[in-house]
Parts: structure tokens; C-alpha cells; sequence
């Protein structure tokens, strides 16, 4: 699971633009700054200012929603995984993501809004979802890649957001990075299985690695210069590191875990800085990430699609279990009177 | 609470961990009925065992105090010191006490 430190504008989907002046009520915004300079949390009834809520709905809901999407590339492969373990463990991992994406929707929804509106947004593409799942996952040495890397640098992301000023969402996630884990290991152990294997094994963990790789990289969101949220998101204390440093972060994590591995990382310039004991690294294609955030990935019709046919067959499901609650408690009445 | 909802409506999850503590909020989750939502409960919140028991309730019948008569709630509790051991000063030849 996946925030990018993505917190891209929903529709239209374009570059963040710097947030507007406060206009609110100075007193509480005071007390209000004073309680966020003190590393004080907010509660779902305390007064906050209203760019705080709507930065955290759009924060929490697009990371809700890339743990739900999150679940289709890799539900592609269970019935196709090389073993009964690994389908087990896929199995095991799939569903804690949908519960990822639940103990989201649940914070979000403390803020105000309904789950109906964020699913609504999610299924009419106006909300945004991490790009890293706009990608397809071509052969299983995909599924261990995605567990390494995708949630390796998902788990970087994820754990200063546990000291995030907002409860309910600081809450969730250490609920989810619990979990994360388990994630991370399942998907290395599985791509060490397979570099023990054949020539022909080894080559498709490498080419899965060659494909991930940038992608995961353009996850940690765009580079500080051009993030203008980001500064207010420190401010409120819901960002505790830039992004650039998170990239950097697990850039040098990885490394040392590519080697163990056998493979390598499709980066020329990947070169330890000995001045500034971090790994130099090329630059991104950012011009390909912000088109796949704006649609034009190669999954982005498809993983939408799938999710709206989903909710949509699910609806009979949901009114049944409705009239069957109503049946239920009008039976209980009855026999009361 | 009510039936004619739409969508269905929001419970609070409380899970005891293990027996012998009190149950502690984890979350809420959607449910048609009680019923539901405690098998959904367990599906949410203790996939790697971690509750021995779980309450649900209408997140709708929570009675909560306003964050904005904290201070009137809570205050008149912070001046009253003697009602702490520390506040009363007794001989070090008593020992523990």
C-alpha cells in the first residue's frame, strides 16, 4: 500500500498549484497552530482550518483508494500463482489491502465525508489514485517486485505518517504499517526463490525490476522544487519528510537489498557519493508520471473499469443484506408487541 | 436505530485483545446489521488474531462530550492536587507507602 506522498490535485488533474491565504477565524487558528507546533494531535471534533480538512480528505481518500485499486494487479495473478503457499500468501495479501483500504475510508470519513462521495469520485475519475497501479504486471516475478519495491517504497512513505497530526489517520496507519511487513518479505523472498531458479527465472525478475523500478521512484511524489503543498503539509504536520528525502531514503535502502538479490537497478548513474554518503541517482521522466496521473497509463481505463463493474455488481448484494437487516428488525418488533 | 438508510449505516468496533483487558476502540466499519458487522469486524480488524472479543455498536448511539466545553468539563479536576499521593509529604524513616 501506497501513498505516494501524493497528494496531487483531483480534477482536473494538474500539476498542485500553491494553497490559497487562510481567511479563518484567527483565534482558533492560532490555538490551532499552537497545538501543531506542540506536537499536539487533532481530533475528528476539534475546530481545524477548513484547508487543513480538505487537504486531509483528499490526502486520506486518494490513499484509501490506491489501496483498493491497489488490489487488482496483483488479484490478476491468484489464480495463476505457482503454488498453493503462494496463493495463500497472495490471497492473504490482497485482502489486507482491501482492509488497508478500509481503516482509510473510516478516517476520511470522521472528516466529514461520506463513503458514498469518495467512492463516487474514485468510480467518476475525478479522484486520483497511486500511478504505480496504472501499470500492468506481466508475469509473476511482477507480484514479488511489486511486494519489494512497490511496497517497500510504500512502507518509507508510510511510516512518518504515523506521527501525522490527524488522529484518526496517524491511527490507521500504524495499523497499516504493521502489516506492511509482511508485504515487503513476502515479495523479496519470493523473487530470492526465483533467482535460485533458471536462467530463464532470473531473466524475468530483472526485467520486472527493470520496468518497477523508475516507477517507484516517481512514487515518493514530485521533486521538493515542485511541490508546493508540501510546505504547508510540514506546516500542519501531516508531511514530516520531503520527498526528495523519502526517494533518497530507499534509494539507499535498496541497494545493498538488489545486491543480495543478484540483480540490478536499470540506472546508469546509480553510484555511491562518498561525500554525501547517499546514492547519486538519473533523473526521472516526469512527463510520463504526471500523464499517467492525468489518464494516459497504460491501465488507467481498465483498473477503472474494473473497479466501477465491481461496485456496480455488488449492488444487489448491498440491498439484499439492507432488506434482509430491515425484514429482520421489523420480525423483532412485531414479536415485541 | 434507523432501518430505512440507503447506504448502510456505521458501527464502532471495540476489540478486547486478550481476555483479562478491556475492550479498546479500533475503528468503524459499514454493515447492514449487527450481525454483519461483527463478522465484518473480525474480517477488518483481527486478521492476525488480535481480539479474543469484539463489540459493535450504531456509531449514531455514542454520546460524546464537545471538544468545546473542554475546559469547563475537564478543568475544575486540575486544581485539586490533594487528590494525588504525591501532594501529601510523609518521613523518609515511614519507608514505602
Amino acid at each position: 500500500m501506497y501513498t505516494q506522498s501524493f497528494n496531487v490535485q483531483d480534477s482536473p488533474g494538474q500539476k498542485p498549484t500553491a494553497p490559497a491565504a487562510s481567511n479563518e477565524n484567527p483565534e482558533l487558528q492560532s490555538r490551532f497552530d499552537s497545538r501543531i507546533d506542540a506536537e499536539g494531535k487533532v481530533e475528528p471534533q476539534d475546530w481545524m482550518p477548513e484547508a487543513y480538512r480538505k487537504t486531509l480528505v483528499r490526502q486520506i481518500s486518494q490513499h484509501a483508494h490506491s489501496e483498493i485499486v491497489g488490489m487488482l494487479p496483483e488479484g490478476n495473478w491468484i489464480t495463476r500463482a505457482p503454488s498453493l503457499k503462494r496463493k495463500a500468501i497472495l490471497i492473504a495479501k490482497v485482502q489486507d489491502e482491501g482492509g488497508h483500504g478500509l481503516y482509510l475510508y473510516s478516517a476520511a470519513e470522521t472528516l466529514g465525508v461520506s463513503r458514498d462521495q469518495m467512492l463516487d469520485g474514485l468510480h467518476s475519475g475525478a479522484a486520483k489514485y497511486s500511478s504505480i497501479f496504472n501499470y500492468p504486471t506481466l508475469t509473476w516475478a511482477d507480484v514479488g517486485v511489486i511486494g519489494w519495491l512497490v511496497d517497500g517504497a510504500a512502507i518509507m512513505n508510510q511510516i512518518p505518517l504515523c506521527r501525522c497530526s490527524y488522529g484518526p489517520y496517524a491511527r490507521a496507519m500504524v495499523r497499516v504499517c504493521k502489516e506492511e511487513s509482511f508485504h515487503q518479505r513476502q515479495g523479496y523472498e519470493a523473487l530470492l526463490v526465483m533467482m535460485k531458479g533458471t536462467a530463464e527465472q532470473q531473466a524475468m525478475v530483472q526485467d520486472a525490476v527493470n520496468r518497477f523500478w523508475w516507477k517507484c521512484l516517481a512514487m515518493f511524489g514530485p521533486p521538493d522544487a515542485d511541490s508546493p503543498h508540501s510546505a504547508q503539509a510540514m506546516r500542519w504536520g501531516i508531511k514530516r519528510i520531503s520527498n526528495d528525502d523519502l526517494r533518497q531514503k530507499f534509494i539507499d535502502a535498496t541497494v545493498p537489498q538488489a545486491k543480495v538479490l543478484g540483480v540490478s537497478l536499470p540506472d546508469p548513474d546509480l553510484k555511491w557519493n562518498e561525500a554525501r554518503q547517499h546514492h547519486d541517482y538519473g533523473a526521472i521522466d516526469w512527463n510520463e508520471f504526471w500523464a499517467t496521473v492525468n489518464g494516459d497509463g497504460p491501465c488507467n481505463k481498465e483498473r477503472l473499469a474494473t473497479r466501477v463493474k465491481a461496485h456496480n455488481d455488488g449492488q444487489w448484494v448491498r440491498d439484499a443484506a439492507l432488506a434482509y437487516a430491515r425484514k429482520q428488525h421489523q420480525r423483532a418488533i412485531k414479536e415485541a408487541a | 436505530m434507523t432501518i430505512e438508510l440507503k447506504n448502510w449505516p456505521l458501527w464502532e468496533v471495540f476489540v478486547r485483545s486478550k481476555q483479562g483487558l478491556e475492550h479498546k476502540h479500533c475503528g468503524s466499519l459499514h454493515a447492514a446489521d449487527a450481525q454483519q458487522a461483527l463478522q465484518m469486524a473480525r474480517d477488518v480488524y483481527t486478521r492476525r488474531q488480535e481480539g479474543v472479543s469484539i463489540w459493535v455498536l450504531p456509531s449514531a448511539s455514542i454520546t460524546a462530550s464537545a471538544p468545546d466545553d473542554k475546559a469547563e468539563f475537564f478543568d475544575p479536576m486540575a486544581d485539586k492536587i490533594y487528590r494525588h499521593p504525591t501532594f501529601y509529604e510523609i518521613p523518609d524513616e515511614v519507608g514505602y507507602m
